[in-house]
């Protein structure tokens, strides 16, 4: 695999492990925002090659982990309803709504698909004039422009019959609310490099100016985390808060203009509500006045309805840094990725999910490579 | 045989494609009895047409073993559900250690379902069962309606004949034991996944759909020190491994950088964002075996055709029992947990 094995050599990793190990000098808090670098860091042990000061906090990042309960709800109650075919990503079907998922559906009836890509989904609604498709629209700005693109489409072929239940959250108004929350323990953040692929970094330099937080646009790969967080330690030990690039290989300051530009005509700002954190103020998109025709809330009537989340969850406080998974009361009691209360157990990346799996061989092992502090 | 020029002997011509009255034990069976199954499967034992089979006594020990294929699509990169049924039985019996001798097979066919698909199955299954040196010795169809099946389920239950003084078994794995895998891992599922899904690719994934009881035959020619033998199905290897721990109360290490996959099998991996240790392999063993027999097993392994790029990919551990922890490729340390449902392309 050209240009992914090059940023996967363990060699060059242990090497920028031990530059970070020499430059540290004190402890230091950092977020990564992404959900698919919490995964890249699971998958390939990167915290394990840190030293002990450097504290990875995963973050809000994960799309199935914030997509609010009464939207998996809507979701559940569309999809259930006859003559639809409801489309979503795969790891979505296990997401725990109030009393069920969408395999549940599935298994009861319900026409639910995996597709790999939202214009499969419109693909499907024209050739099945007799059914009303819907797509799951979840997700960051990373899988937004595909979304836009989709309902773009299916306005310009005329669908009728195609739909999306929208919940797109953003990233900078997240920080925003990370930094503003008076539990906050964040240092600073290793921004999402694909989120950036898309936006850019322009957005970046007020929350740093604001909150004197520095931000380093980092990628995937083993050696793109490594870096991030080399040059994130770097400017934490130089007392320095600014933005700094290390994914130049995909992101520009600009972003994807195109893709920007077709996202601000589809899409709209509106407040939304990420699970188990709450209310964001400006921090989703929904589909914007010309498109509201293709809005599968509106189109299906499913405001109505009430969700309710376990009380035992901690999953807030754990996507803020505020609280490890294992300091949650029903950590590997109630709540196992067998019988998930929160969507942080759900999702392999998910916090909960992690610590619960790698927590227990840490444990057995005597290791410190899990601080509980 | 050459099933791909395949034409309907009389009288099966008249019907092409299955009918309730193929189900019912009329004359319709009989005939496919009579122009499909017993002309592919013809032996002995098939040919006395009762309503069981009869067979020698069998000396030592039996294995015995059942399994069900309901593979969609049926025909794929590399193979079809007759294969799958065949290999299947056979490496189930095989991973006891078992020579497998003979099988059965049930049909469960669609009503609709075309006779050229069912005869190409059929022959498909014939060929594999004479390269794993088994007999067919009975089998059943039924037809069900159209729309209550899937075109055509297979089941598939063989018996083997287990040589004295071998333990091969899950449990049986202990700490310093090396494991072993036959050859890359996960080109099964992704050739079905980029078939189903028409997810197209620059190659052709093909599956590695195969039967191993001549591997094994030679492995325990070569030493009788194996303790664990699994074919990495539904799961794959994370899935085997992860039982073998549990079952066998040890720690399993394995070294990530050591486990073959092939290029195009990563990529479509990467593509989907699934992991190649969870996925299904149709003709792939692990073996776990003392260390001292490890070598020598290896290099047999490597000798059949089957088992090329066999290689040891870890060890058998006393430390966090029932546990898999892999090392990975930039020196980190992971633990790869049994999975809980089906592995689900990831949203980014």
């Amino acid at each position: 695999m050209k240009y992914m094995n090059e940023f996967r050599d363990g060699a060059v990793a242990q090497r920028m492990a031990g530059e970070i190990r020499r430059i540290v000098t004190r402890p230091w808090a950092i977020m990564e925002v992404c959900g698919g670098q919490t995964h890249s860091i699971i998958r390939n042990g990167i915290d394990q090659l840190l030293p002990q000061e450097i504290e990875l906090i995963h973050g809000p990042g994960c799309p199935v982990c914030v997509t609010p309960l009464e939207l998996i709800d809507k979701a559940l109650a569309i999809a259930s309803m006859p003559n639809v075919i409801f489309c979503s990503f795969g790891d979505m079907l296990r997401v725990p709504g109030s009393d069920r998922d969408l395999f549940r559906v599935k298994s009861e009836g319900g026409d639910v698909r995996i597709v790999y890509s939202p214009l499969d989904a419109v693909a499907l609604a024209r050739s099945n004039p007799d059914k009303e498709v819907v797509f799951f629209g979840i997700g960051f700005e990373t899988t937004a422009p595909p979304n836009a693109m989709a309902v773009s489409l299916a306005k310009k072929q005329g669908l009728k019959n195609f739909s999306m239940l929208v919940s797109h959250v953003l990233v900078p108004p997240a920080i925003e609310a990370i930094m503003s929350s008076p539990l906050n323990r964040v240092q600073a953040f290793l921004a999402a490099g694909h989120v950036c692929s898309v936006m850019g970094y322009w957005q970046y330099p007020p929350l740093v100016d604001r909150f004197h937080v520095p931000i380093v646009v980092t990628g995937f790969e083993p050696l793109d985390v490594l870096e991030g967080i080399r040059r994130t330690v770097m400017l934490l030990e130089a007392g320095e808060a600014k933005v700094d690039n290390a994914y130049a290989r995909v992101v520009s300051f600009e972003g994807n203009k195109p893709a920007q530009k077709m996202l601000s005509e589809v899409f709209e700002t509106t407040d939304r509500k990420w699970r188990g954190i709450g209310s964001i103020p400006s921090s989703g998109w929904r589909l914007s006045e010309a498109y509201r025709d293709f809005d599968a809330e509106l189109k299906f009537n499913v405001s109505g309805i009430v969700t309710h989340e376990s009380a035992l969850c901690h999953a807030g406080e754990v996507l803020q840094g505020a609280l490890k998974p294992n300091q949650c009361p029903a950590f590997g009691k109630e709540c196992t990725p067998r019988n998930p209360l929160g969507a942080t157990m759900v999702s392999s990346e998910g916090a909960c999910a992690a610590y619960y799996n790698y927590g227990r061989f840490v444990t057995l092992d005597a290791q410190q490579a899990v601080p509980v502090s | 045989m050459n099933f791909e020029n395949w034409t309907c002997p009389l009288p099966l011509q008249d019907y092409p494609s299955i009918v309730i009255g193929h189900g019912g034990g009329g004359k319709l069976s009989a005939e496919l009895v009579e122009h499909l199954f017993l002309p592919a499967f013809r032996n002995s034992v098939l040919e006395n047409l009762g309503d069981s089979s009869v067979m020698p006594a069998l000396a030592g020990r039996l294995a015995f073993s059942t399994d069900s294929f309901v593979v969609k699509p049926l025909f794929f990169p590399g193979g079809c559900i007759g294969d799958l049924a065949v290999n299947g039985t056979v490496n189930d019996l095989a991973m006891s250690g078992a020579r497998p001798l003979y099988l059965s097979a049930g049909f469960i066919v669609e009503e609709g379902f075309p006779m050229s698909s069912l005869a190409q199955i059929v022959q498909r299954m014939a060929v594999a069962a004479e390269k794993a040196g088994v007999q067919i010795v009975t089998g059943d169809t039924k037809v069900v309606e159209r729309g209550h099946g899937d075109g055509c389920y297979i089941n598939t239950a063989g018996i083997g004949v287990l040589a004295d003084g071998l333990r091969i078994g899950p449990r049986q794995a202990q700490p310093g034991d090396v494991v072993i895998v036959s050859g890359s891992i996960g080109d099964h599922g992704m050739a079905i996944m980029s078939v189903r899904e028409g997810l197209e690719f620059e190659t052709t994934i093909e599956s590695d759909c195969a039967a191993l009881n001549h591997m094994v035959d030679e492995m325990l020619e070569t030493s009788t020190d194996i303790h664990v033998l699994r074919d990495p199905t539904r799961g794959g290897v994370a899935s085997s491994l992860n039982e073998i721990a549990g079952q066998s109360k040890v720690g399993i290490a394995i070294d990530e950088t050591k486990i073959p996959v092939k290029p195009e099998v990563a990529s479509a991996c990467e593509l989907l964002g699934m992991d190649p240790i969870y996925v299904a392999n149709e003709g792939k063993l692990l073996a776990i075996v003392a260390p001292h027999a490890a070598e020598a097993i290896l290099a047999r392994i490597q000798a059949n055709p089957l088992g090329a790029n066999a290689r040891i990919i870890g060890t058998v551990t006393a430390n966090h029992p029932g546990m898999l922890v892999a090392k990975t490729g930039i020196g980190g340390t992971r633990v790869i947990a049994m999975q809980i449902g089906e592995q689900l392309p990831r949203i980014c």
